[in-house]
């Protein structure tokens, strides 16, 4: 049984990956897969219905779920389809969430009104838009980091509120029950010039494609524009038509109407688009695997069997662990190479990219200490990470699409895949050291496991470690000087997020530099390695809070109480570190500690 | 990676006997290094931190740009230098570091990428000095159409004072914005007139008198200043906004005064007068350093992402004609594709006017190839020293894994 035990767990895992990989059948008769994978324009950039669906579900709830009033479950797509089509009906649907009770006055609404207490329909909100309104325009001139929780709450909700709306105006006219009948009618095509007016004003996706079939993504146009000053039914352009019967069977409940159009509307596009249809397919298949998701609850359960390693079947448990981080790794690996592969960038192009290869960068460096060193530290230290920074990119995903466009000064794949590669991987290996620092360190103090052989092990994987990460955080943060130089005329202007890179690497020169002295031995090598992440971390969040500079594009704020938490940690630690050895539960440890 | 016998720190060693050698040994040491470096950790954090009141400038200004960091007793106007500033900890880097190597290191093979490491980073060090001293910055703002031949600095003014008479040729003398701060009268060769700083005003706006209830008396006798008023504001620092200096002068000819003059970067003409029979132009200004060539604005371009409003790119198309005739050529200039010329570097930097101006930032700096050779030197050096310690540390392994699969024949 011990003997099979590590092949066990991969088998399982493997299950489990193979069965969030295979394409799900969809619940209903409605094929709702395949209206997922329709392509619209939106954000710049052309993109599948549900990556519409699950990206504005998770900025408008924090969650892809939705929970009809009367206790059934709705897909993203199902939530979609009422929002298109069924305002009514998606005006009921739960899908605001509020967290604070004082915005919640301004709707004469208590928590207990919500689903799950945080949870609120537009027709909730409905009375209350209008003070909404009123307060958020109070608090808009109001320099963002200086507004109270409130201010902010309000201002992000009339947003949020914002957004429902224009997506509501982006296929057809909101609450209009004939609008396929409309537009097959010369006489009320005219008559609603005004609707198709507001709709090219509000609209958030442009749905339709030019009539040339050329693959340009400019020419793409919403409903409310390609209809302005249609005269007559036949001028109508096919998508728009498309998804008027499309809404038409949604609201009959008719699958078998709603399928065929789907199917036409399908094969129309298939040709002049065959690359824009190959990637929104790929895309929604993508956005339904949630590669990320997986990978996470494998690093936890890697996690959990290399630090019973520690107590129970090292051997065993150890290899166990092992294999399920290289799993871990090999989804996010190819959730990673999905995502460049959609967008035509280097892997880190944002806050969250930088989140997921932060994470893939010290997973894939605890791969070969693991392989090296063979005591489960590496697989523990490494599937830590590897979990922390997939919920970091998780929370860092709420804020909208992932899949950004570059702005101009950023639109240079050489430098995004040089600069940004590099001092991302720096970034990586300092936090890994201060991880295996803590190993190094909870194990010392609290437990006896940790014998001179460990020490030893840990203390050269540290070093080694941190040697690693001096040279990748100097040249990525030299590099970004040469590109600074390349595009902005200085190689060094003192900006925020440069400055954060170069406390790295003086921070790392310092471990080095006692370490080299003999300032430092084991217990302090590993006390300053901790201190690294809290360098890092600051570096990584901290300096895109303080909202100045030309680097500040991920301003956070959600963040911050994060960061304090996670410095309030990483000192808890050093404290600990620095109980004389004598008092630790590991006292045989190295000798020369 | 000889990470289990931590070598006795040489620097500690004591190398002779005297005074000068105790001396160098303690700024050889590597404790000052470590000093040194966290110091430098501290300021550059608590100045960063300070960049949300005094911006990117003024933080350039008191900390980097600095031997010492000093701050403002509150309620009093004395200052205290509380902590090194960065010219300080980058000099006694520098120090320590040449030191170090001219008392503790011996020049060997296996010693390279130290050597390189460090020889790097003092090359780097001593360029953003020169840097710091040779670099000159400021923009080129052109409407479509336009043509320019100088560069305004960004933060520096100038008081011009410009001989008109002759309509084929200006005369400018330009006054340092410094100047007009002093009490001195500035007497120019140039000019037939002395000129007497009245007042100046770092950041100031401007009033006109005859709209206050009760207007104070005017102090500009002369001039399109005369019904307007200072009023300072304090000097900031931040990104988005810019100071407007305002300064009274009196002008004074050998018979006497001429009168007092308003000049401010908040009046856009430049102001007129006549004097023993030459016309004259008074102005407060950018700094303006002028260029060996004239650029023509022939096109800008600003492209966004459809149904966005993200910027995609910025591209100006221009005409640069040399002065000496030689140059008369189009160039192009975008984001990320600056371009070299005549010593000089354009940069996209901006636009305005509903797209119809853009901006160009100007840098000159004949240094500006010493970072490029400085980190090349440094990640080299790295390198090779990591690289020796990981191949020295695999090798170990791999004697200690074959010690033991095959273990020493036991004696008889």
């Amino acid at each position: 049984m011990k003997t099979y035990f590590p092949l066990f767990v991969l088998l399982l895992a493997l299950t489990v990956v193979a069965g969030s990989l295979a394409p799900r059948p969809d619940a209903g008769e409605f094929a709702l897969a395949r209206f997922g994978r329709l392509p619209v324009l939106a954000d710049g950039r052309i993109k599948p219905m549900a990556t519409i669906a699950r990206t504005s579900l998770l900025m408008l709830q924090g969650r892809q779920r939705v929970i009809a009033p009367e206790g059934s479950r709705l897909t993203p797509e199902e939530w979609l389809l009422d929002l298109f089509f069924e305002g009514s009906k998606a005006d009921t649907e739960r899908i605001f969430r509020i967290d604070s009770p004082d915005v919640l006055l301004l709707f004469n609404l208590s928590p207990a009104d919500g689903e799950g207490g945080t949870r609120f329909s537009f027709h909730q909100l409905e009375a209350g838009l209008d003070e909404l309104d009123r307060q958020a325009r109070l608090a808009e001139p109001v320099e963002n980091a200086a507004r109270t929780s409130f201010q902010r709450a309000v201002v992000e909700l009339r947003e949020h509120v914002a957004y429902y709306d224009r997506l509501k105006f982006s296929l057809q006219p909101p609450d209009r029950a004939d609008f396929a009948a409309e537009i097959a009618d010369a006489d009320r095509l005219r008559a609603e010039q005004t609707a198709f007016a507001s709709m090219d004003t509000y609209s958030l996706l442009r749905a339709v494609p030019p009539l040339s079939g050329v693959p340009d993504p400019a020419l793409w146009q919403n409903v409310g524009h390609a209809l302005h000053a249609v005269t007559g039914p036949a001028e109508v352009p096919p998508a728009v038509r498309a998804y008027a019967v499309l809404g038409q069977a949604w609201r009959d409940r008719s699958p078998a109407a709603f399928n065929a159009v789907l199917g036409t509307y399908e094969a129309q596009l298939a040709d002049p688009f065959p690359d824009a249809i190959r990637r929104a397919r790929f895309e929604a298949a993508f956005d339904r695997a949630e590669p990320f998701i997986t990978s996470l609850y494998l690093y936890v359960a890697a996690f959990l069997l290399a630090a019973l390693s520690w107590l129970v079947w090292p051997e065993e448990l150890g290899r166990a662990a092992f294999r399920l981080m290289a799993l871990a790794f090999l989804l996010a690996t190819a959730g990673i190479a999905a995502r460049m592969w959609l967008e035509a960038r280097p892997p880190v192009t944002n806050l969250y990219s930088s989140a997921l290869f932060i994470g893939w960068g010290s997973v894939g460096l605890c791969l070969i200490l693991e392989r090296m060193n063979r005591n489960g530290v590496a697989s523990a230290a490494g599937s830590l990470i590897g979990f922390s920074t997939l919920i970091i990119a998780h929370h860092l995903s709420l804020s909208g699409d992932t899949m950004e466009m570059m702005r101009a000064v950023l639109d240079s794949n050489f430098w995004l895949s040089t600069h940004v590669v590099t001092v991302t991987t720096g970034y990586a290996a300092t936090f890994l050291a201060g991880f295996l620092a803590i190993i190094y360190i909870v194990r010392g103090v609290f437990t006896r496991s940790l014998d001179a052989r460990t020490a030893d092990a840990l203390a050269r994987m540290v070093y080694g470690i941190v040697c690693f990460a001096t040279l990748f955080s100097f040249v990525g943060t030299m590099l970004g000087g040469i590109w600074a130089d390349q595009s902005w005329g200085r190689f060094w202007g003192w900006d925020p997020k440069e400055n954060g890179a170069l406390l790295i690497v003086i921070w790392n020169a310092v471990i080095l530099h006692c370490r080299w002295g003999g300032l430092v031995r084991q217990r302090g090598l590993m006390a300053l390695a901790v201190f690294g992440n809290i360098v890092t971390a600051w570096s990584w969040f901290g300096t895109n809070m303080l909202g100045v500079g030309l680097h500040s594009y991920g301003f956070t704020n959600a963040a911050f109480h994060g960061l304090i938490l996670f410095v309030g940690c990483q000192l808890a630690v050093i404290a600990l570190a620095a109980i004389p050895r004598a008092r630790w539960r590991s006292r045989n440890g190295p000798a020369a500690a | 990676m000889n990470t289990s016998r931590p070598p006795v720190p040489a620097a500690d060693r004591p190398h002779g006997r005297g005074s000068l050698r105790a001396i160098l040994g303690a700024c050889a040491s590597l404790r000052l290094t470590v000093g040194l470096l966290c110091l430098s950790l501290v300021m550059i954090f608590v100045a960063t931190l300070d960049q949300v009141h005094l911006g990117v400038w003024g933080v350039q200004q008191k900390y980097f740009h600095a031997f010492l960091v000093w701050v403002k007793l509150p309620g009093t106007a004395i200052s205290l230098p509380v902590f090194p500033g960065g010219y300080l900890l980058g000099g006694a880097l520098l120090v320590n570091l040449i030191t170090a190597h001219l008392c503790r290191f011996r020049l060997s093979a296996k010693k390279a990428g130290i050597w390189l490491t460090h020889c790097g980073l003092i090359l780097l060090l001593i360029g953003e000095g020169v840097s710091g001293l040779l670099q000159r910055d400021g923009q080129v703002r052109l409407d479509v159409g336009q043509s320019q031949r100088y560069v305004e600095s960004f933060r520096e003014n100038e008081l011009a004072v410009t001989d008109t008479t002759d309509p084929r040729n200006d005369l400018v003398v330009a006054i340092p914005v410094a100047h007009l701060q002093a009490t001195e009268t500035l007497q120019d060769p140039r000019l037939p007139f002395s000129i007497r700083p009245v007042a100046f005003f770092e950041n100031a706006k401007l009033r006109v008198r005859s709209q206050l209830t009760t207007p104070p008396p005017a102090v500009a006798t002369a001039g399109d200043g005369t019904d307007l008023l200072v009023d300072p504001a304090p000097v900031t620092y931040k990104p988005d906004e810019t100071n407007w200096p305002s300064s009274y002068i009196e002008l004074a000819g050998p018979d006497g005064p001429l009168g007092t003059w308003l000049v401010s970067t908040l009046l856009e003409q430049p102001q007129t007068f006549t004097y023993q029979g030459r016309s004259w132009q008074l102005a407060l200004r950018a700094r303006r350093d002028y260029l060996p060539f004239t650029l023509t604005l022939k096109k800008f371009t600003h492209d966004i992402y459809p149904g966005t409003d993200i910027p995609k790119n910025f591209a100006s198309t221009l005409q640069l004609r040399g002065d000496s005739g030689g140059d008369d050529r189009v160039v192009q200039i975008s984001m990320n594709k600056p371009l070299r010329t005549a010593g000089y570097a354009f940069y996209q930097a901006g636009f305005a006017n509903n797209d119809r101006t853009s901006v160009l930032q100007a840098v000159r700096n004949p240094s500006w190839q010493i970072p490029y050779w400085s980190c090349g030197m440094i990640a080299l050096g790295l390198l090779v020293q990591f690289g020796l310690g990981l191949f020295g540390s695999l090798r170990r392994r791999s004697a200690a894994a074959a010690a033991v699969r095959q273990p020493a024949p036991l004696p008889l």
